[in-house]
C-alpha cells in the first residue's frame, strides 16, 4: 500500500521539456503563473488553455496522468465553483430562488476561475516537475539560490535537507512497513475500528519509526562528517549545469505567450470579466 | 620493517556512568601499530570497545589519554585545526555498518561524488575518479540507479566507492559486513581484499566473524578495552582457550581441531582452512 506513494511527479522522458536546465524550468513556471493570471477575458482564456495544451504536448506526459494530478483538487474547484455560482453577482438574473441569485457572470465566472486552476496545475508541474528529477531540482534550486548566500541564508544547507529527505523518504517507508507487520505479528489491528481507534493505533508504529529515525540521523551526520562534509564552503559540483541558447529560448517562449495574453487582453476586449 | 602508517600509545577513553558517576573504561592504556598497505583485522565481542578504536583514528571522538600518530602528524595533539582534521579524514576513510544511514544522495554516482566534492576537487577530476571507483567495486552498472533499490552487499560497495573516490590511503571498516547476507558479506570481503592487494589501501576491518579475519596479514583481538592477542591469524586462533574466555568463538575447523587434540590426537591446533583441514584428517584417518 505505502509502496504505491510515488515520489514528486517525475515522469521520465527525453523532450524538448526535459532537457531543458532546470534552473529555465523554475523560472519559466514562475513566469508561466504570472501569465495564467494576466489573462482577463474569454479570448485571452481561450488562448491560455491552446498554449498549455501545445506544453503538454511538447513535454510529452500523457494527459492522463496530468488529469490524475488534478485529482485531489477536485473538492476545491467544486467548492469554488459552487460558490462563484452562488454568489457572483452580475447584470442578467437567470434563476431567482429567492435566498440565492444565480446570474450568468456568476457561472463565466466559476468556468473561468475552474480552468484558471487547473491550467496552473497542469501547466507549472508540466514544466517543472513531470519534466525535471528531484535531484535536479533540488540542484537548480540551490544554484538558482546562490546569491542569496551574500545575505547569510542557508541556500546549500536548505539543498541538502532536500536532498537527504528524497534519499530517505523510500527507506522511511519500508521501515514503516517492517514495524507495521511487526506489530500486526503482535496482534495490532490497522484495518478496523472507527477513525479514532485506527488513529490510536498507529502510536506503536509512529514511536519506533521516530526513534530509527533519529538514530539513522546521527548515523548519517557522522558519516558525513568522515566523508569531510563540512558545509557549502569550498564545495565543488560533479554535474555542472549549463544554460544553453534553447533554455533562453524556453523563457523567451512563454514571455512570447505573455506578451500574447496581454495583446489579447488590449485589442480584443469582447467577454471580458 | 617498515616505520608504522598508525601509531597508537597508551590510549584511553572513558566515559561517565550517569547513575553511579563512576569512570568506565571503554579503551585502557590501550598501543597498537599498523602497517603501512598492511591488511589488520580488529575482533572483540560487543562492547569491547573496538568501534570506539575506529572514531577515535578518525577524531570523532577525542581520546582522554594516549597519543594517536598518522603518517607524520600527531592528531591527539592539542593545536589541531580544522583543516588538520579535515586532513586527517581524507587520509583515512570509513565505513559503517548500516549501509542505508552512510548513502547521502538520490543517485548512486551522486552519492560516490560527495566526498570528492566535499575535498574541493575539481569537476572533470571528480567524474573521473567517480567512474574509476564504480569500476573497482563493480557497480558501473547501476550507476544511474537509486541506492534504496539495491541490496545490501551493493549499497555497501556504493559506500566503499564513495570512500576510494577521496583517494585515501587507509580504510577503516566499521562492522561493514555485520548487517549483510552471506552473499553480500562475500561480495564486500572480496571488494576489502581486492583494495588491499591490487591498490595497496591500508585495511583496518573490525569485526566479529572470525572467518573473515583469516585472511587478514594479522588479527588483533580488544578484550575490556585492552589489547588482549595480537598476532598471525594461525598465531591468535590457536589459542582457543583464551579467544573463548574473551567471549570469542574460533572458526569451525580450528574448534575442531582444538577438541580433537584434547581429546588426545596428536594434530596441530593452528588449521584454519577447511580445505587443509579436510587433507589433514584424511592422511590421518586412512
Amino acid at each position: 500500500m505505502l509502496k504505491d506513494i510515488t515520489l514528486g511527479q517525475y515522469f521520465p522522458g527525453n523532450s524538448y521539456l526535459h532537457r531543458r536546465d532546470p534552473r529555465a524550468k523554475i523560472v519559466a513556471s514562475v513566469l508561466y503563473i504570472v501569465v495564467v493570471f494576466l489573462c482577463q477575458n474569454l479570448w485571452s482564456f481561450g488562448f491560455l488553455v491552446m498554449a498549455t495544451l501545445g506544453i503538454v504536448a511538447v513535454s510529452g506526459v500523457p494527459l492522463k496522468i496530468l488529469l490524475k494530478s488534478v485529482k485531489p483538487l477536485i473538492f476545491i474547484l467544486a467548492f469554488t465553483t459552487v460558490y462563484n455560482v452562488f454568489f457572483h453577482t452580475g447584470e442578467t438574473l437567470l434563476v431567482d430562488l429567492g435566498f440565492v441569485d444565480i446570474y450568468l457572470e456568476g457561472i463565466l465566472f466559476a468556468v473561468i476561475m475552474a480552468v484558471r486552476i487547473i491550467c496552473l496545475l497542469v501547466g507549472s508541474s508540466v514544466i517543472l516537475t513531470y519534466t525535471t528529477s528531484p535531484i535536479m531540482l533540488t540542484d537548480g534550486l540551490e544554484r538558482l539560490l546562490s546569491p542569496l548566500k551574500r545575505l547569510h541564508l542557508p541556500v546549500h544547507e536548505f539543498a541538502m535537507m532536500m536532498t537527504i529527505a528524497l534519499r530517505f523518504i523510500p527507506t522511511l517507508i519500508e521501515e514503516t512497513e517492517k514495524i507495521m507487520s511487526a506489530q500486526k505479528a503482535r496482534g495490532a489491528d490497522f484495518s478496523s475500528g472507527g477513525l479514532l481507534k485506527r488513529v490510536k493505533a498507529l502510536i506503536p508504529v509512529l514511536i519506533p519509526l521516530f526513534i530509527s529515525a533519529f538514530r539513522r540521523a546521527s548515523d548519517l551526520a557522522v558519516a558525513m562528517e568522515c566523508r569531510c562534509y563540512r558545509g557549502g564552503e569550498g564545495r565543488t559540483r560533479m554535474t555542472k549545469l549549463t544554460f544553453t541558447l534553447s533554455d533562453g529560448l524556453l523563457l523567451a517562449w512563454i514571455a512570447a505567450m505573455g506578451a500574447a495574453v496581454v495583446l489579447i487582453n488590449l485589442y480584443l476586449p469582447g467577454l471580458s470579466l | 620493517m617498515s616505520t608504522p602508517f598508525i601509531s597508537v600509545k597508551n590510549l584511553s577513553f572513558t566515559y561517565d556512568d550517569e547513575e553511579t558517576e563512576a569512570k568506565h573504561y571503554v579503551l585502557k592504556n590501550f598501543s597498537v601499530e599498523i602497517e603501512k598497505g598492511s591488511f589488520v583485522c580488529v575482533l572483540g565481542h560487543n562492547g569491547s570497545g573496538k568501534s570506539t578504536l575506529a572514531k577515535l583514528l578518525n577524531m570523532i571522538l577525542t581520546p582522554d589519554e594516549g597519543t594517536i600518530v598518522i603518517g607524520d602528524t600527531e592528531i591527539t595533539r592539542p593545536d589541531m585545526t580544522e583543516d588538520d582534521i579535515f586532513e586527517v579524514r581524507r587520509k583515512i576513510g570509513m565505513v559503517f555498518q548500516n549501509p542505508d544511514n552512510q548513502l547521502v544522495a538520490t543517485i548512486v554516482e551522486e552519492d560516490v561524488a560527495f566526498g570528492p566534492e566535499n575535498l574541493g576537487v575539481p569537476p572533470t577530476e571528480i567524474r573521473r575518479r567517480v567512474d574509476e571507483a564504480l569500476a573497482t567495486v563493480g557497480m558501473t552498472e547501476y550507476a544511474r540507479h537509486a541506492p534504496h533499490r539495491l541490496s545490501g552487499g551493493q549499497k555497501q560497495r556504493v559506500a566503499i566507492a564513495g570512500i576510494i573516490a577521496m583517494l585515501p590511503e587507509c580504510i577503516i571498516f566499521d562492522e561493514s559486513t555485520a548487517m549483510l547476507d552471506p552473499q553480500g558479506r562475500r561480495e564486500v570481503m572480496n571488494t576489502i581484499k581486492m583494495l588491499n592487494r591490487e591498490k595497496g589501501i591500508t585495511v583496518l576491518h573490525i569485526t566479529h566473524n572470525m572467518d573473515e579475519a583469516i585472511d587478514a596479514d594479522r588479527v588483533v583481538v580488544i578484550n575490556e578495552g585492552e589489547l588482549y592477542l595480537d598476532g598471525t591469524p594461525k598465531q591468535v586462533f590457536s589459542q582457543v582457550d583464551k579467544l573463548r574466555t574473551a567471549g570469542l568463538d574460533v572458526p569451525q575447523v580450528t574448534e575442531l581441531f582444538c577438541d580433537l587434540r584434547e581429546a588426545g590426537f596428536s594434530l596441530p591446533a593452528d588449521i584454519l582452512e577447511e580445505e587443509e583441514g579436510a587433507k589433514l584428517l584424511a592422511s590421518v584417518l586412512l
